[in-house]
């Protein structure tokens, strides 16, 4: 369980991200509701997992973290600073205090950019001015992201390096700055199977070297027990279930989680004997979502005028805060 | 750097790219050569220079390698000025009146007859002016008496307009008249043949004032001038030709140059802030391009200036927000949305950082090959000006030449080397930097690769 | 396996391709069996030259290949030696088809999904429209579009429905062998599951048998009857799913499943240091060598291919 004495070093508070669609450029058609209403504390050094489909609204919350998005409503602050009210200066101060580990890690690479470039990047902008300094700097995290002799590689082009090699590149570039959080979008749904666990490894690692908070963004359950304290489930724009991940995995509650966990193959020959049981249709529009509970239109455990009616709020069960009607 | 060496490496597995490389490294050098060679002012000068400039060049003469072509070698122009050559004159003295003695013997070897004879006299003189009797010994041996006059200072005498002379010849012009064996009879004036042999021209001269002196230059134009030939002002076209290369560099790579980054700056800032931003630049865009291009350049030739200096400035005008921007915004949209651009986003990178660090250079590969493309389109363009009477009164230009030619009925009159030439050297810079570029277009752009 | 149940059997399938850097040996004497009702999963990392057996197999090469030989029997016939006229007439799309990689995205814009799926019929059989038409229709029940889909276009349907309609525009001229190449690669959990319960069905319901051809070891086991195992533009195991997820017997096959990590069980994952060698020139011997905890001195030459109780290991290890 989450040491409680551990200080916070970001509080999310009742965040919604809505995108204004426009009909032919201008018209209000309405809002995609990608982020609608997520609460949450995170403490230094703490690891969390945030698990959903694509669409759920992660990569939306993520990105409004990073500060690329402006949250419609809520709050985001981080060591006491209210996030949304930071500009120039502040938000760049901000911004190096964030590492971004990123899907693809050819995409995150500058193509036309050497790898001591790439590296330099983040220093250049944030003011070392030092080229010695900067070079050092470089080095030692090479270092740490085991890419050595850092030479072999200080002067080659993303394109020739291999998958592995250019996530721990953008691993290298997400902690050049000592950030003390560092929010990892998928990054390794694109690696080998081989390669994955290396990189996460690798992460694992310096989160406990350098004690990082690191927001883990996937939609993979087996790799989330690997590397996580906490699990966050997410489901078309909403938090559903918050979970340390031993019991999540063990005991998941909420209809959502048990479905996710139901589709996640282990490799077991025994699989192709049986079908699986699903949840029918498909994630909901976030344009406009069901009413009450956004789960309710494939729930097997639907509570018929209660959920469709009412939004569920969060019940404490056990470790588990779960927003579902079951466990008023 | 390595990259550039592995560049030109690529580049040259195209041996169109090897060839038109060559072509351009070698245009290159010679403007850089012409600039040298011939300097600005001396060239602008010689261009402009009247008749006294160029009174010893035949008029509107063929190059010389035409005769490389032909059975019997068309007549060069050959001349004997007194003043240089002092075996050709004697002088008597005798009571302040001078006596003096011309003589150009020469060699005439061809059957055609020369374009045109004429005498250029200088003479000093107080008051009174010099007399000359001027007559011509055949090479058999017959005296034929041309004329006789009195000079001033400077004087011409023009064998070809000697009225008196042609009814002399029965209507042959004098030209032709000497050099023909009167007991042949030729049927018609085409048929008539020169008599190749020792001729003499004499100027016999009578100076009637003490220290007074005269001297005489024979100039029998032939039809051939030089490697590029002469126009209808007895310039040599060479000059145009040379000099028309570092002109057409120059305002080829300076337009590409200045519309294409100028065009992709803006296209890229227009994508990176979208907004209201992204739509001005669309709309002025699309103004843009249905605004008559040339319309606009012949009305800025015709009441400001003609200027190459000024058409530079308006062809690049009027190019950066052209049909280019559309081009470009759409690619910069695609990378825009690259995760590294937004990575640089998440570490702090300023908007003209991301603009200029991340988003231009990565369009550079496609920008190059367009460059190049480009370069010719405004040579051609330069040219066009030119034949449309808008080219830059001073500069000669190979656009000028055409315009020249073609004005002066180059086509009509069979001069076609005055248009031709030009013509060929626009066509072949024009094709070195095509090929050049298509093969650059083959290297940075991953689609056509491996086509 | 009994000769006369194999419906599908490859022997020494080469492709290789010709680059500027030379030629590489994407797939390199390839065997394995399939039989009828059955499926295959070709289980190997990017690069390993599992997508150009795809390619080899059904014959869509392209301009750059400087050499593809070996045999294929199709029912016991050699496809292999057929002329192309010929195999397009009675292979490709008639008893042998693809569900390309990204299929889903490779449906085109502007046809209704209904006729895009009736296509191969027309095309192959001859048959008219209409009754394309209900075949696709007869096809979409089987993958689960509702019907009325027929007349949608591919950017009304999600990416779940989509894949649908490509597994759907496989099947419909009825083929023996499908070939999924990635087919969940780029769906989220649940439709992926949900795929992979329509394909079980489609095993059963339309006797069919599949090449899956996939990196995704996990999900691999929804599907598999058989396994066999891709490294470096070689088959280096060919196994029973059973035994194969029970215990693999290849070294790169054993690191590999142990890379797999578990929801359901408590067991780091491993990974696999170095990497795989370039095809462009291989190494001599057994191409896993250099990465491999057990390697000895044999390795350095070829190994054979060992049977051992049925299972077909390229390992010295297995030879005595």
């Amino acid at each position: 369980m989450t040491d409680t004495n551990r200080e916070v070093l970001l509080s999310i508070d009742d965040l919604h991200v809505w995108f204004e669609l426009r009909r032919f450029g201008f018209g209000h058609a309405g809002y995609v509701k990608a982020v609608d209403g997520v609460t949450f504390n995170l403490h230094y050094g703490e690891t969390i997992a945030i698990v959903g489909e694509s669409g759920c609204g992660k990569t939306s919350l993520m990105k409004t973290i990073l500060g690329l998005n402006t949250p419609t409503r809520g709050k985001i602050m981080f060591e006491d600073k209210n996030v949304g009210e930071l500009t120039g200066e502040a938000l760049r101060d901000y911004r190096s205090k964030i590492g971004y580990v990123q899907q693809d890690p050819f995409g995150a690479l500058a193509p036309f950019m050497n790898v001591q470039r790439i590296l330099e990047e983040p220093l250049v902008i944030n003011g070392i001015k030092d080229p010695a300094e900067r070079e050092r700097r470089v080095r030692k995290v090479m270092e740490e992201v085991k890419l050595t002799p850092a030479d072999d590689f200080l002067h080659k082009f993303p394109h020739m390096l291999s998958g592995g090699q250019q996530q721990r590149i953008v691993i290298a570039r997400a902690i050049i700055l000592e950030p003390k959080l560092v929010v990892a979008d998928e990054p390794v749904s694109m690696l080998d199977a081989s390669v994955r666990v290396e990189i996460l490894k690798l992460l694992r690692g310096l989160q406990e070297k350098y004690r990082l908070a690191v927001i883990y963004i996937t939609h993979d359950l087996s790799t989330v027990r690997y590397f996580s304290e906490r699990v966050f489930v997410m489901y078309a724009g909403n938090v559903v279930e918050k979970a340390p991940v031993t019991s999540l995995v063990h005991t998941p509650r909420h209809p959502y989680t048990v479905a996710l966990m139901d589709a996640t193959s282990d490799p077991d020959a025994d699989n192709a004997l049986r079908y699986r049981e699903l949840p029918g249709g498909e994630p909901p529009s976030l344009v406009n979502p069901p009413s009450g509970c956004r789960f309710h239109p494939r729930c097997p455990k639907r509570i018929e005028n209660l959920c469709e009616v009412e939004e569920p709020q969060e019940f404490q069960v056990d470790e588990h805060l779960v927003a579902c009607w079951l466990y008023k | 750097m390595n990259s550039i060496r592995k560049f030109f490496i690529e580049l040259f597995q195209y041996p169109s790219a090897a060839i038109g490389m060559i072509f351009i490294i070698g245009l290159i050098i010679f403007s850089i050569y012409v600039v040298i060679a011939l300097p600005y002012n001396e060239a602008i000068s010689l261009w402009r220079g009247d008749e006294n400039t160029w009174y010893k060049t035949p008029r509107t003469a063929q190059p010389k390698w035409v005769n490389w072509f032909r059975q019997e070698d068309l007549p060069e122009t050959f001349s004997f000025n007194s003043a240089d050559q002092q075996d050709t004159k004697t002088e008597e003295f005798s009571n302040g009146t001078n006596k003096i003695l011309i003589s150009f013997p020469f060699e005439y070897n061809s059957e055609l007859f020369p374009q045109e004879v004429s005498l250029y006299f200088k003479s000093q003189y107080t008051a009174k002016q010099p007399f000359v009797n001027v007559k011509l010994i055949t090479p058999d041996g017959r005296t034929i008496n041309l004329n006789s006059f009195s000079i001033g200072r400077t004087y011409t005498y023009r064998l070809s307009q000697d009225q008196k002379l042609q009814r002399k010849f029965f209507g042959i012009s004098p030209e032709k008249g000497i050099f023909v064996d009167p007991t042949v009879n030729a049927d018609s004036l085409e048929l008539l043949k020169a008599v190749p042999g020792t001729y003499e021209l004499i100027v016999e001269g009578v100076a009637f004032e003490e220290g007074s002196s005269l001297d005489a230059e024979l100039i029998v134009y032939g039809h051939v001038y030089g490697w590029a030939g002469t126009d209808h002002r007895r310039r040599d076209i060479s000059i145009a030709l040379m000099w028309g290369a570092p002109v057409a560099l120059t305002f080829g790579l300076l337009s590409a140059l200045g519309t294409t980054i100028t065009t992709m700056i803006i296209a890229a800032v227009g994508t990176w802030y979208g907004g209201w931003i992204d739509e001005v630049i669309q709309r002025i865009t699309e103004v843009n391009l249905i605004l008559p291009f040339l319309s606009i350049l012949i009305m800025i030739g015709t009441f400001y200036s003609k200027s190459l200096w000024v058409m530079l400035i308006a062809v690049i005008a009027l190019s950066i927000f052209g049909g280019a921007i559309k081009g470009f915004r759409a690619i910069f949209l695609q990378i825009k949305e690259a995760p590294y651009v937004e990575a640089a986003r998440a570490y702090g990178a300023s908007n003209w950082r991301i603009i200029m660090q991340y988003l231009v250079p990565r369009i550079v590969p496609l920008l190059i090959p367009q460059l190049v493309i480009l370069i010719p389109a405004n040579v051609f363009l330069e040219a066009s000006l030119n034949i449309i009477n808008l080219g830059d009164p001073v500069l000669p230009t190979w656009g000028k030449l055409i315009q020249n030619g073609v004005g002066n009925g180059a086509l009509t009159q069979g001069y076609y080397y005055w248009v031709l030439e030009p013509a060929f050297v626009l066509l072949l810079t024009g094709l070195s930097f095509a090929m050049v570029g298509f093969s650059m277009d083959r290297i940075f752009n991953p689609r056509l690769r491996g086509v | 396996m009994s000769t006369d149940n194999t419906l599908l059997s490859i022997r020494d399938l080469t492709l290789y391709f010709n680059t500027q850097k030379g030629p590489v040996q994407a797939v390199d004497g390839v065997f394995f069996d399939l039989g009828y009702k059955e499926a295959v999963v070709i289980l190997g990392e990017s690069g390993c030259g599992k997508s150009s057996l795809a390619k080899a197999l059904l014959r869509l090469l392209p301009r750059n290949v400087s050499r593809y030989d070996g045999k294929v029997f199709l029912e016991g016939e050699n496809i292999m030696e057929m002329d192309e006229e010929q195999y397009r007439q009675n292979v490709r799309w008639v008893r042998m088809s693809l569900v390309p990689q990204a299929a889903m995205n490779s449906l085109n814009p502007v046809l209704k999904v209904g006729e895009q799926v009736a296509e191969p019929m027309i095309i192959h059989h001859g048959v008219k429209k209409e009754e394309a038409l209900n075949q696709a229709a007869k096809m979409f029940q089987h993958v689960g579009v509702p019907v009325d889909f027929l007349d949608r276009y591919a950017f009304e349907l999600s990416g779940g429905m989509r894949q649908r309609v490509a597994i759907a525009m496989s099947l419909v001229t009825a083929p023996a062998v499908v070939i999924l190449d990635e087919p969940t690669s780029a769906l989220d959990v649940l439709t992926q599951a949900n795929i992979f319960n329509v394909l079980k069905r489609l095993k059963k319901e339309l006797e069919v048998s599949f090449v899956l051809i996939t990196h995704d070891i996990a999900t691999s086991s929804e599907l598999a009857d058989r396994v066999a195992v891709m490294y470096a533009g070689q088959i280096v195991e060919v196994s029973d799913a059973h035994r194969f997820f029970h215990e693999p017997l290849h070294p790169y096959s054993r690191m590999l499943m142990a890379s797999v990590p578990r929801l359901r069980a408590n067991q780091e994952p491993e990974y696999i240091t170095g990497q795989p060698p370039s095809l462009l020139n291989p190494p001599t011997g057994c191409r896993f060598a250099a990465r491999c905890p057990k390697r000895f001195a044999k390795c350095s030459e070829e190994p054979p291919v060992v049977n051992v109780d049925g299972i077909q290991v390229k390992c010295w290890l297995y030879s005595n």
